[in-house]
């Protein structure tokens, strides 16, 4: 077990270096433009060039600049945005993250639940109509542009239906941190919560509905049922726990995404001023450090929930702990 | 005695065939994504012949006969002072069916066009995708070893960016000056450079079933007796392991390209995908975007055609799984 631990260890870290060096390659070797342009961003005067170029040691060689950079982000957290007069990148993103936080945990929650509910169901009543419309659902929900599904609960929401009892209680656009007023953060987000995580549901509960049909064939659940357990007892005790292992190794990298991230799209068509819609701002501005800085952190982010999982499962699974 | 054999069963290909044309919700698909390409392709026709506009210039000022009535293109507000100007609403008429987009041009046929578009992108992004995942795929699992190692690692590299961020980075250092590699160079404004960005983020998405197949047919008994009788590595690849591998590419050839309609569009939004003057769905979406309270249509009617053509990929993307039955054939041979 200590050595799979110290495997995964190894690997982790080197996935950290690659990716830390892909970002780097994506942003200042990809063939184009001076680099110098791209930090400084449009119409800076040669000065600030000046400037940039000595501080990023662009006149150097390559792995120097990886090395600065490196150091930019992780150590001295220095990197200052050229286009946004010198704002702090590193802190900019720390202050950011609540707000994603708040987003993708509250529609982790929905999805997780409301998945797992049409998953088993689905399964339960399989090839029933039942089984047939929620799967449909769940793949219409795959289907739709989450920015677009966005702006039309907005429009629904905001402008059409806002009269109505239905839709009364909606704030407008924006958020509300949660030591301000509880409710009000609720409020503010319920409804983002639950456009962020269609898509999710859609995926979750078809591969949990698939998962639990293969189930059916195999020899535990045989034995279950040959000893005369219920079968709504072998769904719910024997197969969907069997299930979750699938289930959470899906969970803990979507959910590292979006929390890196992901949720950007939702996050802009809802004014929530997180890491993505801090990230969207610095698109329009042309801003690359903190467009590096944001991919870079999350990344680093998306790394290190991989690494929680698997060790997760060290514990969860005897497979695993036993070494296979 | 010949003669009293029974015929032989029909390939797995033509059984594939036959069980998905008995497929009811998957031939739907398949008509409805006929019917949309055709639309699109059809779309100079459209906009010359039965709108009578340009899709392509701004036409704030002008104006158009509706029933014998000469009618603004952009209308005063139905606020109590009709303070500022909105784009005709949907007209239900040959010009100007769905109604004016911000600029005043026509949106249906600005829809067809940006079709034409969406679907270029990610078709083409789904074949380049398919492409590289197989050479990835086919590469990893049939060395194994050290190369295998040296490209996996490389795929859980790209896997952990998150796709969007991936794709967003990507397109923000080539959408400003385009990109330059040695004597090729694309512009900016060219549709090569979403169609690769897309393809390249959703290659270890790809590569990992790919691979999976490939390790598992490896293992089979005609791949151990072609290589006891000597036949070069090459041409196992080409002859025994390509053509066993080409029922995976075909089932995750329509789930690819919905991936990539949707990271089309997402893309489009931001404004890092398909660049003015063209249009995509996804970039009359953006448009629509200022417009979502006071003329609506500019936004939803994309979204809608988006939703269905996705929906439509999904649906031929799950038939096919069914057909080829790829999931029970890579157990069976594990």
């Amino acid at each position: 077990m200590m050595l799979a631990l110290l495997r995964r260890l190894g690997q982790t870290l080197f996935v950290l270096f690659g990716i830390s060096a892909l970002v780097f390659v994506v942003f200042f070797v990809t063939p184009g433009a001076d680099p110098t342009a791209r930090i400084a961003g449009r119409n800076a005067s040669p000065a600030v060039m000046e400037k940039v170029r000595r501080e990023y040691g662009f006149d150097r060689p390559l792995p120097v600049q990886y090395a600065t950079m490196m150091k930019k982000l992780f150590i001295t957290r220095d990197l200052a945005s050229y286009v946004d007069r010198g704002e702090l990148v590193v802190p900019e993103i720390l202050r950011a993250a609540p707000v994603t936080a708040s987003l993708v945990c509250g529609a982790a929650l929905i999805w997780v639940v409301v998945s797992v509910a049409m998953g088993t169901l689905a399964a339960a009543m399989k090839d029933t109509w039942v089984d047939r419309t929620l799967m449909m659902a769940g793949l219409v929900g795959i289907s739709m542009p989450v920015f677009w599904l966005g702006q039309v609960t907005n429009l629904v929401t905001q402008s059409r239906y806002h009269d109505t009892w239905l839709f009364s209680w909606v704030p407008g656009l924006g958020y509300v941190p949660f030591g301000e007023s509880p409710l009000g953060w609720f409020r503010a987000l319920v409804i983002p919560w639950i456009v962020l995580a269609v898509m999710f549901i859609g995926i979750y509960s078809r591969v949990l509905r698939s998962d639990l049909v293969a189930l059916a064939g195999e020899d535990f659940i045989r034995t279950a049922r040959a000893k005369g357990l219920s079968p709504v007892r072998i769904l719910l005790w024997h197969g969907l726990r069997t299930s979750m292992i699938t289930f959470v190794s899906l969970f803990g990298l979507d959910f590292a995404q979006l929390v890196g991230g992901g949720a950007l799209l939702t996050e802009v068509v809802f004014g929530l001023p997180g890491v993505g819609h801090l990230t969207y701002q610095a698109l329009n501005n042309l801003d690359l450090p903190v467009i590096m800085a944001t991919v870079m952190y999350s990344a680093v982010f998306v790394v290190m929930a991989n690494a929680a999982v698997d060790l997760l499962y060290v514990f969860l699974d005897p497979r695993v702990r036993d070494g296979r | 005695m010949a003669q009293d054999l029974p015929a032989p069963p029909a390939g797995p290909w033509r059984q594939a065939m036959r069980s998905i044309a008995r497929n009811r919700s998957a031939m739907a698909a398949l008509a409805t994504l006929a019917l949309v390409t055709l639309a699109c392709m059809l779309a100079p026709l459209y906009a010359h012949h039965v709108a009578h506009t340009d899709p392509f210039t701004s036409n704030v000022a002008g104006s158009i006969v509706l029933d014998g009535h000469e009618v603004d293109i952009m209308q005063p507000n139905d606020n109590p002072l009709h303070l500022g100007l909105s784009p005709i609403g949907p007209t239900w008429h040959a010009t100007y069916l769905l109604g004016a987009d911000s600029q005043g041009r026509d949106l249906a046929s600005r829809l067809l066009y940006g079709g034409r578009d969406s679907l270029l992108v990610s078709s083409c992004a789904a074949v380049v995708c398919l492409v590289l995942a197989a050479m990835a795929g086919i590469v990893a699992g049939f060395s194994g070893g050290v190369v295998d190692a040296l490209l996996s690692r490389m795929m859980d590299i790209m896997w952990a960016v998150p796709v969007y961020l991936f794709a967003i980075s990507l397109s923000i250092v080539t959408v400003s000056h385009g990109l330059r590699v040695g004597p090729v160079t694309v512009r900016a404004d060219s549709l090569l450079i979403p169609i690769f960005i897309i393809a390249l983020v959703y290659v270890p998405y790809a590569a990992r079933p790919i691979r999976g197949r490939v390790m598992a047919l490896r293992q089979a008994e005609f791949v151990t007796a072609a290589r006891c009788l000597g036949v070069p590595r090459w041409r196992i690849v080409v002859r025994d392991i390509l053509p066993n591998v080409t029922t995976t590419l075909v089932m995750l050839g329509p789930l690819l390209m919905a991936l990539s309609l949707l990271a089309e569009s997402a893309l489009s939004f931001l404004s890092l995908g398909v660049q003015a003057p063209a249009a995509s769905w996804g970039t009359i979406i953006q448009d629509g975007e200022g417009l979502i309270y006071t003329r609506p249509m500019v936004a939803v009617a994309p979204g809608l055609a988006i939703v269905v053509v996705v929906l439509a990929l999904n649906i031929l993307g799950d038939g096919l799984r069914d057909a080829l039955d790829v999931r029970d054939a890579a157990r069976r041979s594990s």
